[in-house]
């Protein structure tokens, strides 16, 4: 199959493990940002293939990990509302908030969609004028430029039935969060090859220089993987610390100068809570100007409580990468995806659930259900 | 911010037990089996249902019955490929064919919306004539019920089918090959049903996961995902340079062949919901043993692949109607294969596996690329009612 099955060729994947094999003198940890990266990493066993001296850490670049739980209980909140049709991509909907989540919003009565694209709820707020019809507009850079189409048509058709619950985050802030924090573990960087689709690379340079800090922006198929970690590997050992890409079939160093346009016109920055890292400046998008009036957090005041949180999830280290997922006690044992007491074992990009669905469980036995638990 | 200590490493409380249905519980995955043990078992439980098959074998007067029972629910009811009433026929026939049964005899109950369209009403019935007729089953009683518009999904149906197990050699032989612990428990707990009803267990039945032994190869029937793919593709308005069309199709002349053929089967399983994964997993777990797969050998049409791959999803886990999993000895792998290739239904049968000891209770696969994964089972939904 065309531009699939070419980067998952295991004799192409084999030589990039030799040569990652052949460069690698002492040990480096890695962390790949984005949680599809991840999600790849484990599914396809890559961690197998690669030496014992390199250590694979899972960054934050899950849009639902790091949506705040008091935003959770706000758009449930919302979709209980009878005039509201409460639309967001699948994963969102099985996020704990701080006493429920929205599948749990929709098994009472809600009426929550889950839709592939923002542009398919803003044609069900033309079809339901009696109807507010509210996209959970959450993601990193790669969602924002639709998710601003969305908001710039709706103003274009005169549509007022609709409008965003806005959680955008940026990749660029995170990474330097982490980087400065003094528990900062990360040696090199594979950036998230569909951000800087949109984005570009120019934002990394001046952090890479900061940071001493080599930063490989890469892709999601197994061979962009061990290629990106060949990558770093190579600027570690030589003593570089540069910005390379090696997504070129996807990523210019400018990134989709039309998508940014978009964006700019409707969003602006703003400071953002992430769960499990707390506020971080200058990281996120909200609404703008004119687009304000799209603002699901202004239309529907929210009185919730501030959320209650449990000490035994510890997905702030995880997305830190100062743990792994097999290293919380709860893990697989109280918090399993049926379960979870934190996003990461939502997601299917979530570091935690991508441990539990492909067996990364080292000792830790989960509780099974059905036949085998007999 | 930055500094770690301002980090708010926080998580919600644990959300309470699940006090109401959601979607999931219908998925055929991990919380369907929780409410089959916790609320079904508990209620109903008896040997021949904590088999825990497709269908239960019992005897009466000397002949061996399957008897199985399934409902469906399929949204849109037209479906490239289908339709509800193609679904409700060959997913009972499949189901006693699993059991390795000659599908003899349905019921269907229909449940109706007040404002069906006769003319779509029609057409499934229209295909269920057909599909039984092609299966040599015959539609031998049921029941019409209508309720509010708005109550229902314009047609629901319930099929009910039994068959014969009849005597093939290679059963018998099974039979005393199975006659593992797991049989043996199971026909001393035996309850009298009735006067000639009696259930024999695994000792008899012997087609099962109870049968299944290290070193047993594993074959798929055919492709994996259409009918998952072809239900999405509808259901979110996708268009493919080439249509996918479900797979569903009556499985029982290639189960029929491989009898006949003395093909020692240790276990069958159709492939729905859940797909591929979900059903190995149950095995796995049932037998307390490991299926080792590879991703290379696991047959996957390109335009389901691109599907799966748009959408997020993995095709193990998307539900088939006219697929099943086949469990025999090694030494009749290629004897097996060739007789299923004989057959139109699974004419694509690939071997995809093996049975190895340990680690027991699991399912792993080795990736395209050489590394290793457990396959799980499937948590939540995948597709929202698709059968």
């Amino acid at each position: 199959m065309k531009f699939v099955s070419e980067y998952r060729d295991p004799k192409a994947a084999e030589q990039l493990a030799a040569a990652i094999r052949k460069k690698v003198t002492r040990p480096w940890t890695i962390m790949e940002i984005c949680g599809g990266q991840t999600h790849t990493i484990v599914k396809s066993g890559l961690e197998d293939l690669l030496p014992k001296e390199i250590t694979l850490v899972h960054g934050p670049g899950c849009p639902v990990c790091v949506t705040p739980i008091e935003l959770i209980d706000k758009a449930v909140a919302i979709a209980k509302r009878p005039d509201a049709i409460f639309c967001s991509f699948g994963d969102m909907l099985r996020v704990p908030g701080s006493s429920k989540s929205l599948f749990d919003a929709k098994a009472e009565g809600a009426d929550v969609r889950i839709v592939y694209s923002p542009l398919d709820a803003l044609k069900l707020a033309k079809q339901n004028p009696e109807k507010q019809v509210v996209f959970f507009a959450v993601g990193f850079e790669t969602t924002a430029p639709a998710n601003a189409m969305a908001a710039w048509q709706a103003d274009h058709d005169g549509i007022n039935n609709f409008s965003l619950l806005v959680s955008h985050v940026l990749v660029p802030p995170a990474m330097e969060a982490l980087l400065s924090s003094q528990n900062c573990v990360v040696q090199g960087f594979l950036a998230a090859g569909h951000v800087c689709t949109i984005m570009g690379f120019e934002e990394y340079f001046p952090i890479a220089e900061k940071y001493k800090v080599p930063i490989v922006v890469t892709g999601f198929e197994p061979l962009d993987l061990l290629e990106g970690i060949y990558m770093v590997v190579s600027q570690l050992e030589d003593g570089r610390h540069q910005v390379e890409n090696q997504y070129v079939r996807a990523v210019k160093r400018e990134g989709n100068r039309p998508a940014q346009q978009t964006i700019a016109e409707v969003f602006e920055i703003s400071p953002r809570q992430w769960r499990g890292l707390g506020e971080i400046p200058a990281s996120g998008f909200q609404l703008k100007g004119r687009f304000q009036k799209y603002d699901a957090n202004r239309r529907f005041p929210f009185d919730g409580v501030p959320a209650q949180e449990s000490p035994d999830c510890i997905s702030g280290l995880i997305l830190q990468g100062l743990k792994k997922p097999h290293e919380c006690a709860a893990f697989g044992v109280k918090c399993t995806p049926e379960n979870p007491l934190g996003a990461p074992m939502v997601s299917s990009e979530g570091a935690c659930a991508a441990y539990y669905h492909y067996g990364r469980r080292q000792n830790v036995q989960p509780e099974l259900s059905g036949p085998a638990s007999r | 911010m930055a500094d770690a200590k301002t980090f708010n490493l926080s998580c919600p409380v644990p959300r309470v037990a699940d006090d109401r249905i959601v979607l999931a519980h219908g998925g055929g995955g991990r919380l369907t089996h929780q409410l089959i043990e916790k609320i079904f078992i508990p209620a109903f439980g008896n040997p021949m249902l904590e088999q825990r098959h497709d269908g239960a074998v019992v005897t009466v007067n000397g002949s061996r019955l399957a008897f199985t029972t399934d409902s469906f629910v399929v949204r849109p009811l037209i479906f490239p490929g289908g339709n509800i009433g193609d679904l409700a026929i060959n997913g009972t026939v499949n189901d006693l064919a699993m059991c390795g049964a000659r599908p003899l005899y349905l019921s269907a109950g229909f449940i109706l919306e007040e404002g069906l369209e006769m003319e779509t009403l029609r057409t499934v019935v229209n295909s269920m004539q057909q599909a039984a007729a092609n299966a040599s089953v015959k539609l031998v009683t049921g029941d019409t019920k209508v309720v509010d518009k708005g109550k229902g999904d314009g047609i629901f149906i319930n099929t009910s089918g039994i068959g014969v197990i009849e005597e093939f050699p290679c059963l018998a032989k099974s039979a005393r090959h199975g006659a593992s612990p797991v049989g043996e428990a199971t026909e001393n707990g035996m309850p009298h049903v009735s006067p000639g009803l009696r259930d024999v267990g695994t000792t008899a039945a012997c087609i099962g996961p109870a049968s299944v032994q290290p070193g047993d190869a594993v074959f798929v029937s055919g492709d994996l995902g259409r009918h998952g793919i072809a239900i999405l593709s509808v259901r979110e308005g996708l268009e493919f340079e080439s249509p996918i069309l479900s797979d569903c199709a009556n499985v029982w002349p290639s189960v029929e062949a491989l009898l006949k053929a003395g093909i020692e089967i240790h276990c069958l399983r159709d492939l729905t919901r859940g797909g591929l994964a979900t059903t190995l997993n149950e095995i796995a777990n049932d037998r307390n043993v490991c299926i080792k797969l590879e991703e290379s050998l696991i047959p996957v049409n390109e335009t389901v692949q691109g599907a799966c791959e748009i959408l997020g999803l993995d095709p193990l886990y998307v539900a088939n109607e006219g697929r099943f999993a086949v469990f025999v000895p090694a030494a009749q792998s290629d004897a097996a294969l060739e007789v299923m290739k004989k057959v139109e239904v699974s004419e694509a049968a690939v071997r995809v596996g093996k049975v190895e000891e340990s680690p027991a209770r699991t399912v792993v696969l080795q990736s395209r690329i050489g590394g290793n994964r457990v396959v799980d089972m499937l948590s939540g939904e995948q597709l929202p009612r698709i059968c």
